[in-house]
């Protein structure tokens, strides 16, 4: 446990990209600062701090989160994955691959959280959530098919300001069904 | 961001005590309000409770057949829940039209209902605001409100609450439930939002240190048969500028039950009750969805640049209505 | 080693689709963007901001925040270092946003009024919030309207030939129509931000910018130092748009560095940005058109309107679209501005072009309206031989090959012209065309290609790769320059050491810094012996293009483009949504297809953006805007983009060393009026002011119910 109840520091250790990381933090930084003052790991961008943006999305026990509305203190004990523990090794994601192929970006400055956020909506949809365009929310009506307007409105919450979305969305959809033929052989392979 | 003190707690009774009565601390869900306010300066607290890993993660049937939320369900987990979305679709649609991806899986029930106005004025340190600091004026009445409030707002605050879940756990007559230090509580989300009046900083009925543990939704039939559709400025992650939670069951063309809600239209869900009397035993056509809707509406003041609120409002209903009537003949 | 250049069977590069040469780099998130390199001892600076719109400011409460945990100082205008005032910019007059702390006046909500610096970000913020700035305010005026009092016509906002009433009076029909369209701002995804360091006797900054080179040589001049003595770095940069010339962040790093003698890094907030980087002006346009019943115009009239700041002025001229896009008997332009309390409006996206195209296109949608004539056969009536205004010959004009092929694709033949009759459940369906030119410019710039002796190429120019894949078109034509694989080609830019070149702006940064490296390829080809023996530091040639530019015969040249778009209307809800959008564009030679689609599509989305979305508003009480971040300033999210197509018709410059025109523009011009005009054909009603929102839609609907 950290220090008294008014301290506004505390020591703690967070668990990133499988390794630990031992740092003290100020309560006020968020998980996004953590990362990019205080570990160099400056993949995972700042575009707005609101939460309005999605630039900063990381995975957080699996689930893509806004890492600028994250505390660090409250990320203890959580996993947290970066675009920089996306690829295995030197072998690219195929979410990574797609949008390298497919021209998925422009400046590149909210691209690492459209990735994590494309391997989010790819679990999700994997695991039967509806989306706000599902016209049939019932489970009795099943999963719709990721479609681009599926995954046009799953990935809203990543803003392009080139424009990239259409490239993006194709990349989604390929990674995706990459995904889906792979999972064929192999019953259920995490994200990353 | 003035400094503070962090604590994690696991307890419900431990939380309650922790925050105790100091008026600077707050309790923290997913951060995704909270955290973006003391960004801006509007929230300073000096001590943060993280209440997300309470045990009050569980989705569960209630002995009646309707449903309890824990307070910390995410917003993520409330919209995939199988029997939500079977026995109160409108509810799981209302959640994922909110936000994004992103912060719904970060969101929790409790933290949704306590969420604050994006309104422009409120947010923004540099400019008055009765809500932020009282008696310093309204400046959205002269200035820009053309996403504010026609119904039940006043002289004082015109902002509407920005919550879609909320809307349509109002049409179906939700339950918060919540914590003290002097033992549990219960309010009917229909009494959780105050009137604006002359005092929009005082937002909600909770008694001062109190945690929302949940909010139960009683077992309603009707609910299976519900819709939430909301119309924003843009597709997707945007805040609504006029919703609709609505649920109907109709019988041989006459309206044996009606629910609906609106939102981004009041500083609180606004059930639409006197649509509500006007439909029951009615007939469920057009007309009736449009005279309901008049009815309602009847006690809107629109400011000079929302107006267009009142024919939205009007055309949602009879538009939701309708779908829902021809669904149910089906 | 021995060089090897134009020995391998070169297959040409330019012309092929080739991912983006620091691709990996972008999908892994290791390319380091301006605020992510780190530094021992680097200090943090935050942004305080002026929060009334006129006055000066009495005091600085500096003490108590000096006395905050981790504070190392606050500068302002009681203790800044002077800086020079007196120099001119390669622009003109240089922008006195940049003068900070050097005097008490306020002028605008928003101008800098102190930097807080603290050991470390979260202890800055919480200072530079504490910070008590007292104020004498003065009456404002932020109030931008059509006619406004104050309107005067800036020096060269003009330009005509006829006689206006006359050719009006003799018109068989005549569209006379008021548009507007609101301020719109840049919002990079990329905040700016910028380290500084004193480096040996140097001033090192690594800045978000788009050309470095422009950014050292201003900062040399505020800071009264050797050119030499400053070097700016801009590896990669989180998009622009024209936001990121030399702006305050920058400016104060490098202050706060020389005051502290310690590394401090910058980095604006996004609601900063509104205030900080300049946006496009909200613009008040009327347009007249007369013709002749078959379509033949008699009279162009475009009058703008458009704001400025007190300080500076900057002209968002959006008449000058219709120059060269049209002919017409009579043909008067002319921009208006007028000064209010307001940062200075810059260069955003096609300035002057997208707001201009939406005002003259959407008016040519009425007039086809008017004389029964399909869109695309009324503007093709009206296509001008040589330039309308200059009587020079255009370079290469191929609109009407856009507009062919785009109707062929588009299957615009089957278009029932009628409006409001095509309904999909509550939906009305429309279609609409609008046309595109934007203005094809080069200027002079320098690059250096050195032959490595491992038989490597290194190409150095301060060229900036904002996003639009300049790096990697770069790379392919100096490829093809040396007649060698791209792979063997290392493209070093976004470094103001490399020398002077153009900014990454007005569609003409490819283009210059391409002529630039084919130059100096030229030159080191002649040098390199074949099978000769190279040097360990490799043998280099330069160039400098200033001459090839300069010569340059004076003529028409333009891009140019047909946009077409699709929507679906509900009128009982006031959604418009986007179902379709295809642009066709003649726009030079295209060296990347890949990332050249993009730079199209990407503009066409700004078009659908501005047509739906965006618009920043302005308080009047306070002066200052009101949801001044990016849940109150909404651009197009994914789900309101649809599959947009572009594509090209073969188009040449015949004087450029590529054929290179310039494509970062031409995608957004006369998108959104092809978006309103698909509007009117859906509804039957015109929207004149953008965004063309719900309740906008809603209300014209109500009106047309209650008529």
């Amino acid at each position: 446990m950290g220090p008294g109840p008014l301290s506004t520091y505390s020591a703690i250790t967070l668990s990133i990209n499988g390794e630990k990381y031992t740092l003290s933090v100020d309560h006020r930084t968020t998980l996004l600062d953590a990362l990019r003052e205080q570990l160099d790991l400056t993949g995972t961008k700042k575009g707005c701090d609101q939460g309005q943006c999605g630039a900063c999305t990381v995975l957080l026990d699996g689930r893509r989160t806004v890492s600028c509305l994250q505390l660090a203190v409250a990320a203890e004990g959580r996993a947290i994955t970066t675009i920089e523990g996306v690829a295995d090794g030197e072998r690219l994601h195929p979410v990574q691959q797609a949008f390298l192929d497919l021209d998925g970006y422009q400046c590149g400055y909210c691209t690492p959280g459209q990735i994590c956020s494309a391997l989010g909506v790819i679990e999700e949809h994997a695991a039967g959530w509806p989306s706000a365009v599902t016209a049939d929310v019932r489970p009795e009506a099943g999963v719709p098919p990721l479609t681009a307007e599926e995954i046009r409105e799953r990935m809203s919450g990543n803003l392009c300001r080139c424009g990239a979305y259409v490239s993006i969305v194709q990349a989604v959809a390929r990674a995706a069904e990459a995904q889906v033929a792979e999972a064929g052989d192999d019953t259920k392979e995490a994200a990353a | 961001m003035r400094e503070f003190g962090y604590e994690r707690v696991l307890d419900v009774s431990g939380a309650v005590a922790l925050l105790g009565d100091d008026p600077d601390a707050r309790f923290l869900g997913g951060g995704t309000n909270l955290v973006d306010l003391m960004k801006a300066g509007v929230e300073r607290p000096t001590r943060l409770v993280d209440v997300r890993e309470l045990p009050l993660d569980r989705i569960e049937f209630t002995p009646d057949g309707g449903l309890h939320i824990g307070a910390t369900v995410t917003n993520s987990d409330l919209a995939a829940h199988p029997e939500v979305r079977r026995h109160f679709p409108a509810l799981a649609q209302a959640v994922l039209a909110g936000a994004s991806g992103q912060l719904r899986n970060m969101a929790t029930v409790g933290g949704n209902l306590l969420q604050r106005t994006r309104c422009g004025y409120f947010t923004d340190l540099a400019k008055p605001c009765n809500k932020r600091a009282p008696g310093s004026g309204c400046p959205a009445i002269e200035g820009e409100h053309h996403n504010h409030a026609i119904l039940g707002a006043s002289a004082h605050c015109v902002a509407t609450h920005p919550s879609d879940m909320a809307v349509a756990l109002t049409a179906f007559d939700a339950l918060v439930s919540y914590e003290t230090a002097d033992g549990p509580g219960e309010l009917p989300l229909a009494d959780f939002y105050l009137p604006v009046g002359d005092t929009p900083h005082r937002e909600t009925a909770l008694p001062p240190g109190a945690l929302i543990t949940g909010v139960t939704l009683p077992a309603a039939p009707v609910a299976a048969h519900s819709r939430y559709r909301k119309v924003r400025e843009r597709a997707s992650y945007a805040f609504a500028i006029g919703s609709i939670a609505a649920a109907l069951d109709v019988r041989g063309d006459v309206v044996r039950e009606v629910r609906l809600a609106f939102g981004a239209v009041a500083s609180r869900p606004w059930r639409a009750g006197e649509a509500e009397r006007v439909l029951t035993g009615g007939p469920a056509s057009a007309e009736a969805f449009a005279a309901a809707a008049d009815a309602e509406l009847a006690a809107a003041r629109p400011l000079p640049h929302n107006g267009f609120k009142v024919p939205l409002m009007r055309n949602l209903v009879v538009a939701v209505l309708t779908e829902l009537a021809e669904e149910a003949a089906r | 080693m021995t060089t090897t250049t134009g020995t391998a069977a070169a297959t040409r590069a330019v012309g092929t689709a080739h991912t983006r040469v620091e691709g990996l780099a972008k999908v892994t998130g290791a390319a380091r963007y301006a605020g992510e390199i780190p530094h021992p001892e680097l200090a943090h600076g935050w942004l305080v901001l002026s929060t009334v719109a006129r006055g000066r400011v009495r005091s600085v409460q500096d003490a108590p925040v000096l006395a905050m945990p981790g504070v190392l100082t606050v500068l302002h205008h009681g203790n800044a270092p002077r800086l020079e005032s007196d120099y001119t910019v390669p622009f003109g007059q240089p922008d006195p946003a940049l003068q900070l702390f050097q005097h008490d006046r306020i002028p605008y909500v928003g101008r800098p009024v102190a930097l807080v610096v603290a050991e470390t970000p979260e202890q800055a913020r919480e200072a530079a919030e504490a910070l008590v700035v007292e104020y004498d305010e003065e009456p404002h005026d932020v109030a931008f309207f059509a006619g406004r009092p104050g309107m005067y016509t800036p020096e060269g906002s003009a330009a005509h030939k006829g006689d206006l009433e006359a050719e009006l009076a003799a018109s068989a029909v005549v569209v006379d129509a008021e548009y507007t369209t609101p301020e719109e701002h840049h919002s990079p995804m990329e905040p700016h931000a910028a380290t500084a360091r004193w480096d040996g006797g140097r001033l090192e900054v690594i800045d978000s910018n788009q050309g470095s080179r422009f950014v050292a040589d201003e900062l040399a001049k505020l800071f009264s130092l050797d050119p030499d003595s400053v070097r700016v770095r801009s590896e990669h940069v989180g998009g622009g748009f024209g936001s990121k010339g030399t702006r305050p962040h920058s400016v104060l790093a490098a202050m706060a560095a020389t005051v502290l003698h310690r590394p401090v890094r910058v980095v604006m907030t996004r609601r900063q940005m509104f205030a900080l980087v300049g946006y496009r002006s909200p613009t008040a346009q009327r347009v007249r058109l007369g013709a002749d019943a078959d379509g033949r115009l008699r009279a162009l009239d475009h009058q703008a309107e458009c704001q400025t700041s007190t300080v500076f002025e900057f002209i968002e001229r959006s008449a000058d679209f219709g120059r060269p896009v049209y002919d017409a008997d009579a043909h008067h332009t002319v921009t208006r501005a007028v000064r209010l309390d307001v940062p200075t409006p810059t260069w955003m996206r096609a300035p002057g072009e997208a707001p201009g195209s939406f005002a003259l296109e959407s008016a040519f949608d009425e007039l086809a309206e008017k004389c029964g004539i399909d869109p695309i056969e009324l503007r093709l009536r009206n296509e001008p031989t040589v330039g309308p205004l200059s009587g020079l010959p255009f370079s290469s004009r191929n609109l009407r090959a856009c507009f062919e092929e785009g109707a062929r694709r588009f299957g615009w033949a089957d278009r029932d012209p009628r409006p409001g009759v095509r309904r999909e459940g509550r939906r009305l369906l429309g279609t609409g065309v609008a046309a595109a030119a934007f203005p094809t410019l080069s200027a002079p710039s320098t690059a250096a290609v050195t032959a490595e002796a491992d038989g490597t190429f290194t190409v150095r120019v301060t060229a900036m790769d904002i996003g639009t894949g300049a790096r990697t078109a770069l790379t392919q034509v100096a490829a093809d320059a040396l007649e060698v694989a791209p792979g063997r080609i290392r493209m070093r830019i976004g470094d103001s050491d490399f020398g002077r070149a153009i900014i990454a702006g007005g569609s003409m940064g490819t283009r210059s810094w391409a002529w630039a490296i084919i130059a100096a390829a030229r030159e080191l080809r002649e040098r390199l012996v074949p099978g000769g023996a190279v040097p360990p530091e490799g043998i280099t040639a330069r160039s400098d293009t200033s001459a090839a530019v300069g010569a340059l015969t004076e003529m028409e040249r333009h891009t140019f483009g047909a946009q077409f778009a699709e929507v679906a209307v509900d009128v009982t809800t006031g959604e418009v949504r986007v179902q379709r959008m295809l642009g066709i564009f003649a726009a030079g030679r295209i060296v990347n297809p890949l990332t050249a689609r993009g730079q199209f599509i990407g503009g066409m989305t700004w078009g659908l953006s501005m047509a739906l979305h965006e618009e920043a508003v302005r308080d009047q009480a306070s002066g200052g805007h009101v949801g001044a971040d990016l849940a109150g300033y909404h651009f197009a999210a994914h789900a309101d983009v649809p599959a947009i197509e572009a594509d090209w018709v073969d188009d040449p410059d015949p004087d450029d060393p590529v054929g290179i025109k310039g494509i970062g523009e031409i995608g957004v011009v006369g998108a959104a009026a092809a978006i309103a005009n698909a509007v009117w054909h859906a509804t039957g009603v015109r929207h004149r002011n953008l965004p063309i929102r719900p309740d906008r839609v809603l209300g014209a609907a109500e009106g047309a119910l209650g008529a």
